[in-house]
């Protein structure tokens, strides 16, 4: 049960206990986390799932893959190396203590 | 006059007491008389899985259920829109060569991993900067355009206004010819219809008209080929590495993706608009007091409208489905339109809503790897409309019964009398 903590623009923090095995999107929708929509149902073709990864878990969690991720990041605002779309980062116990941000509106 | 907000009686009557095997919601009747409400309500309740033996398309399974469309349209392993399975939509020849119909592949009816290629030879269109630049061209389009509507006086809200707009946006998109763009309507209207229903008198002729698009959009592309590649449709599909090896067939079924996809639904968003706020004045009123209800508006209209009223796919193996038993091969048909009105997903689902909570929360885009690429642009184009709308009427009156598009694919308008107050 990882332990994921979501940032919203304004600061304000959202711990989730999460499920090993789901998407961080799944993660942060089923636990009314504010901030992400996952409009498509998790498959990489809204980008209404737009987080950056803090900076210390880049390495651990990896960039966005090349493909249809990046494609439809390509698509959003604000986007960075950190940039990931959170139905495409499958959750595992070494994400426990896992930090994203989200921005201000996925629109 | 408040017609078009009540199913004709005689129908509510069929629906609930016709045997439930013989219902048939693909039939066009019922589109062209806006009677479908009492028979998907019907098949939620009792047959949310619903098998149709006998109709125009041959045999096909209904699913009305919110959920039970999300299932499907997210379930691409078992449920195809590939081309080769016959394609996404219920009447095969639209776009399979079937009866006189042609073949018009495109990444809405491919599978992955070539769905993947494709859509993101297009999918750069859709870009920050290109929407930045696009939101500028509507709003000064959609201005001068509701400068030149009269007040006070009866005009078809269709011709003049959903129209114009979108054809314009779709010149826009594709870098078409402007003075030309009258026959991007043209070819996007024979796209979904058949001989007799009033737009080609054969199947010879809607071929024939297909093979002058394609004629046209071959010469743009070889142009745009020599030229450095560019933020346009044409341009990106001839510089695309992914798309150097499309056949003539295969263009065209991407043409006519876009002009589809990217024009008449947003056509018919803009139709259902005025149906909205004539329906709704109270809904209206709201909107006009408070212009930040739009994020919750724009979505609304959207789901209220439900421009694509199913999408279609194809049973690649057996599969149990909630207890029915679908069979390889089967025509699988996701009712856009039903799940839309789910009464047990959205609260009071048949009226328009201008600050209804999870207004996102609709089926109008689709779900899963095939859900609308341009959906940003086409909430940006209601967007502006209803700014418009909203900062310059009073009312908006609907002077008599709209007439309706005749297909079970396209739910849309083809006349919608209007007259408009400041």
């Amino acid at each position: 049960m990882p332990k994921i903590t979501y940032i919203t623009s304004t600061g304000v923090e959202h711990v989730v206990d999460a499920d090993s095995g789901i998407s961080a999107m799944q993660a942060a929708v089923s636990h009314r986390v504010p901030g992400i929509d996952g409009d498509c149902g998790g498959v990489a073709a809204c980008g209404t799932c737009h987080v950056w990864v803090d900076p210390s878990w880049l390495d651990r969690v990896g960039p966005a893959r090349p493909g249809i991720e990046s494609e439809m990041l390509a698509l959003t605002d604000g986007r960075t190396p950190c940039s990931r779309l959170a139905c495409q980062i499958e959750l595992a116990d070494a994400h426990d203590g896992l930090l994203l941000r989200m921005p201000t509106d996925q629109h | 006059m408040n017609a078009a907000v009540k199913p004709p009686q005689n129908h509510v009557e069929r629906a609930r007491t016709m045997p439930l095997a013989d219902i048939d919601v693909s039939d066009i009747t019922l589109y062209q008389q806006d009677a479908l409400a009492p028979y998907f309500e019907r098949l939620r309740r009792e047959a949310p899985v619903h098998w149709c033996k006998n109709s125009l398309y041959g045999g096909y399974w209904s699913i009305t259920r919110y959920h039970d469309i999300v299932a499907i349209d997210t379930n691409h392993k078992q449920f195809s829109s590939d081309h080769t399975n016959g394609s996404f939509v219920l009447d095969d020849t639209t776009l399979n060569a079937v009866e006189g119909g042609i073949s018009l592949p495109n990444f809405l009816g491919m599978d992955p991993p070539t769905h993947d290629d494709h859509r993101m030879a297009v999918s750069p269109i859709m870009a920050p900067a290109n929407l930045l630049r696009f939101e500028s061209l509507i709003r000064s389009r959609t201005k001068d355009l509701f400068d030149s509507l009269p007040l006070g006086q009866t005009f078809n809200w269709v011709e003049q206004v959903s129209i114009p707009l979108t054809t314009m946006m779709l010149a826009t998109l594709l870098d078409f010819p402007f003075e030309d763009r009258a026959r991007l309507t043209r070819w996007s209207d024979i796209v979904t219809t058949r001989p007799g229903y009033g737009l080609v008198d054969s199947w010879e002729q809607r071929t024939a008209e297909l093979m002058e698009c394609l004629g046209y959009f071959q010469t743009l592309r070889e142009q745009r080929q020599k030229l450095p590649p560019r933020a346009d449709l044409i341009s990106m599909l001839a510089h695309s590495p992914a798309m150097q090896g499309m056949t003539p067939t295969d263009f065209l079924g991407m043409l006519v993706l876009l002009i589809v996809g990217g024009n008449d639904t947003t056509r018919s968003s803009m139709s259902g608009s005025a149906m909205a706020a004539y329906l709704y004045p109270d809904e209206f009123a709201k909107a006009k007091a408070d212009p930040a209800l739009l994020a919750s508006l724009v979505p609304e209209v959207i789901r209220w409208q439900t421009p694509i009223a199913h999408m279609r796919r194809t049973a690649i193996e057996d599969v149990e489905f909630r207890g029915q038993q679908i069979r390889k091969g089967d025509k699988v048909v996701m009712w856009y339109l039903s799940g839309n009105r789910d009464e047990t997903v959205i609260e009071r689902p048949d009226d328009f809503i201008a600050d209804r909570a999870n207004a996102r929360r609709h089926l109008s885009f689709g779900f899963g790897i095939h859900r609308c690429l341009g959906n940003r642009l086409a909430e940006m184009q209601i967007k502006v409309l209803w700014e418009e709308m909203l900062g310059r009427y009073s009312k908006i009156e609907v002077v008599d019964a709209p007439l309706r598009v005749p297909s079970n694919l396209i739910h849309g308008y083809l006349d919608i009398q209007t007259r408009l107050h400041a």
